[in-house]
C-alpha cells in the first residue's frame, strides 16, 4: 500500500506549497526586490480562510480609549497613548488570539488577514499600529 | 557477579538530537544492554504558574494555551473546566459539544503528530511525511473552525468563542470522510508493516501492574491494557452521554503487551473514536447560545468577585491533564493555579520501558509516552533547606555574577547596562513601550 503511494507520488504535484518561488531563490531579498521589479513573480501563499486571525486592524477614528484591549491583551501589546486617548499595538508581540477584538465595545478593533509580518526590526512602522 | 565492571554510564541530553525537547537521561549500559537508567528533568521550566499570579484569569487563559504547543484546547479547556466549577458558572449544551469536537480534533492532529515522529524516530522517514501529510487536513480544518493552525483561542469561561457554522458541516464532515478512507492505510503502514513491527514489537514493555502502580496515564496506560481515560471514568462536558470507552489493544484483537507497538495501536484507534465522536457531535449538537458570557466585561467583573477553588481535569491526547485554581473575591489573579500535564504523571513509566532494552531503540522507547517536557517541568530551588522563589532579574543577576566571576570581573561590572541587555527603549513621547522588560 505505503509503495504505491510512493510511486504514485512521483508523478503528482507535491503537497507543499512552493512559497515564496518554486526553486530556493540565491537570495530571498534579492528575489523580492525582482518582483517588485516585475521582473519575476511570486508563487502565493495558500490562502487563508474567512475568519483568519492575522495582524490586528485598527480604526483609530472609532476607538474611544476605553483601554479594555488593554485588560485582556495576555501579551502587553497594547500601549495607551493618554493624550490622544488612542491606542498603539506592538505586533511583533501579539499572539493572534483576538481577544481584544472580543473585547472592544465599539468594534474599533478587527481580524485582518495580514500575516506575513515578519521584519528585522520589532518596532518597524509595518509592526506598529496605531 | 562481574557484571557491575562491565556497566558504563551514557548520559543522554539534556540537548541531544534523538530527543525533542531537554531532559536528561543517565543509561547504565552494558554493552548494548541498557541496565537502569537515571532521568532528570527540569530543564524547560518557564515558571507559567508564577506568571498567571500576576495576570487576570483572560489573559491566564491565553498563558495556559501556550503550556504546550500541542494541547493548546487541552489546557484551555481545563483551565477553563476549574473556573466554571469554582465560581458556578453554567456551560450551555451548545458550548460543551463545541468544546468536544474542538479537543477530539486536537486529539486527532496529536496522534498523526506522534505516528510521524514515531516513524522518523524509527528511522522511516518516508512514514513520517506521508502520515504529516495527511494531517495537514484536520489543521487546516482547525485553522478554518478557529482562525489559526495552532493555537486555537477557542475556549473561553462560560463557552466557546467560535461557533462551526453551517457552511463548515460540510467541512468537518469531509474530514470525517477523509480521515476514514485513510484509516485503513494508515494501520496497513503501521501495524501490518514487517519493519515497524521488528522494531517495535517487544520493545520499551510497560506490563500492566507498573503501569498501574506507577499511575500511568493516557495512551502510556491503555496500551498496557489498563481501562483508564477521563472521559470515561469521570466524565465531564457531553462525555458523558457521548459513552467514550478507554481504547486497549484489545479492540484490535490483541492481548495487551504494554510495548511500543502496542501505544500505536491504541493511538491510532483512538483516532477512529475521535472522529466517530465528532461526527455524533455534529449530529446531536442542540442549537443555542455558544457562551454564557457575550460580554467581555461582563465576564471580567463577574470572575473578579468570585471566591473558592475549582479543579478541571480532562483526558489530553497524552493523558489525564489537571488544573487547580484558587481565586479571591476583589482579586482578578488566580492566587494559586496549579497545573499537571500528562507528561508528569508518565515519567516514571520509563525506568521499567527503558529495563534491558538496546541502546539503538532509545528514541523509540523515549518517544512511546509522547513526552512533552516543557508542560510538566517543574524547579524547586532549596537554599539554607528552605525554599525560596528566584525571579528573572535574580536569575539575571545571578548569571552576570557569575559571567563577572569567570571573566574576572575586569570587563563588566555590576553596573553594565541593565536596561539595554532587556531591549527596552522609549517611544517618542518618553514612555516605556510595554513590552521589553515586562517580561514576568
Ligand atoms: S490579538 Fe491577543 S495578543 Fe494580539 S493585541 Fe489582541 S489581545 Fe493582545
Ligand atoms: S477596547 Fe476598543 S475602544 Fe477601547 S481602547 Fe481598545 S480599541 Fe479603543
Amino acid at each position: 500500500m505505503i509503495l504505491k503511494t510512493l510511486f504514485s507520488q512521483l508523478f503528482t504535484k507535491p503537497a507543499t506549497n512552493r512559497f515564496p518561488a518554486k526553486y530556493m531563490p540565491k537570495s530571498v531579498l534579492g528575489f523580492l526586490g525582482r518582483v517588485q521589479a516585475g521582473k519575476a513573480t511570486l508563487v502565493p501563499p495558500v490562502p487563508v480562510p474567512p475568519r483568519f486571525r492575522g495582524k490586528i486592524a485598527y480604526r483609530r477614528e472609532k476607538c474611544i480609549g476605553c483601554q479594555l484591549c488593554i485588560r485582556v491583551c495576555p501579551a502587553k501589546v497594547i500601549e495607551f497613548l493618554p493624550e490622544a486617548k488612542k491606542i498603539r499595538m506592538h505586533v511583533a508581540r501579539c499572539t493572534f488570539c483576538a481577544q481584544c477584538v472580543d473585547a472592544c465595545p465599539v468594534d474599533a478593533l478587527a481580524e485582518s488577514p495580514d500575516f506575513l509580518l515578519s521584519d528585522t526590526d520589532r518596532s518597524s512602522p509595518a509592526l506598529t499600529v496605531e | 557477579m562481574a557484571e557491575t565492571q562491565n556497566v558504563y554510564e551514557i548520559p543522554i541530553g539534556p540537548i541531544h538530537p534523538a530527543l525533542k525537547e531537554p531532559i536528561r537521561f543517565t543509561f547504565q549500559v552494558e554493552g548494548e544492554r541498557i541496565r537502569g537508567v537515571d532521568i532528570r528533568a527540569g530543564f524547560a521550566h518557564r515558571g507559567i504558574e508564577f506568571m498567571a499570579m500576576k495576570r487576570n484569569l483572560i489573559q491566564t487563559l491565553y498563558l495556559s494555551e501556550r503550556i504546550c504547543g500541542i494541547c493548546s484546547i487541552s489546557h484551555p479547556i481545563t483551565i477553563t473546566l476549574a473556573v466554571e466549577r469554582a465560581a458556578g458558572i453554567e456551560v450551555p449544551p451548545r458550548a460543551q459539544y463545541l468544546r468536544v469536537i474542538y479537543s477530539e480534533l486536537e486529539r486527532i492532529h496529536s496522534h498523526l503528530l506522534w505516528a510521524g515522529v514515531a516513524a522518523h524516530e524509527l528511522g522511516f522517514d518516508t512514514l513520517l511525511h506521508l502520515t504529516w501529510k495527511v494531517r495537514e487536513q484536520v489543521l487546516d480544518l482547525l485553522e478554518e473552525l478557529s482562525g489559526n493552525r495552532i493555537d486555537y483561542a477557542l475556549p473561553i469561561y462560560g463557552g466557546v468563542r467560535r461557533d462551526v457554522s453551517p457552511e463548515q458541516t460540510p467541512k468537518v464532515e469531509a474530514m470525517v470522510r477523509y480521515y476514514r478512507g485513510l484509516l485503513d492505510e494508515l494501520l496497513d503502514a503501521f501495524l501490518r508493516d514487517p519493519s515497524v513491527e521488528a522494531r517495535t514489537r517487544d520493545v520499551g514493555i510497560l506490563t500492566s501492574e507498573e503501569a498501574d502502580s506507577l499511575c500511568a496515564v493516557g495512551p502510556t496506560a491503555r496500551a498496557s491494557g489498563l481501562s483508564k481515560d477521563v472521559r470515561q471514568d469521570r466524565p465531564y462536558l457531553v462525555y458523558g452521554e457521548l459513552g467514550v470507552k478507554a481504547i486497549t489493544p484489545r479492540d484490535y484483537g490483541l492481548e495487551p503487551r504494554g510495548d511500543v507497538y502496542d501505544k500505536a495501536v491504541v493511538r491510532l484507534l483512538e483516532v477512529a473514536q475521535s472522529l466517530d465522536l465528532i461526527e455524533t457531535c455534529l449530529y446531536e449538537m442542540p442549537e443555542g447560545e455558544i457562551t454564557s458570557f457575550p460580554k467581555v466585561p461582563a465576564l471580567l467583573a463577574y470572575l473578579k468577585k468570585v471566591e473558592g477553588e475549582g479543579l478541571g481535569w480532562h483526558e489530553a491526547p497524552r493523558g489525564e491533564v489537571i488544573h487547580y485554581i484558587r481565586l479571591e473575591a476583589g482579586v482578578e489573579e488566580p492566587i494559586v493555579w496549579k497545573v499537571k500535564a500528562p507528561t508528569y504523571s508518565n515519567l516514571m513509566s520509563w525506568v521499567p520501558m527503558f529495563r534491558d532494552q538496546e541502546v539503538a531503540d532509545i528514541p523509540i522507547i523515549a518517544a512511546s509516552i509522547d513526552p512533552c517536557m516543557c508542560c510538566m517541568d517543574r524547579v524547586h530551588v532549596v537554599r539554607d533547606g528552605s525554599p525560596a522563589t528566584v525571579l528573572k532579574e535574580d536569575l539575571l543577576r545571578l548569571s552576570r555574577a557569575k559571567t563577572e566571576r569567570m571573566v574576572g570581573g575586569s570587563r563588566l561590572s555590576a553596573s553594565g547596562p541593565r536596561s539595554t541587555a532587556h531591549g527596552r527603549r522609549t517611544t517618542d513621547n518618553g514612555q516605556r513601550t510595554p513590552d521589553h522588560g515586562g517580561g514576568l
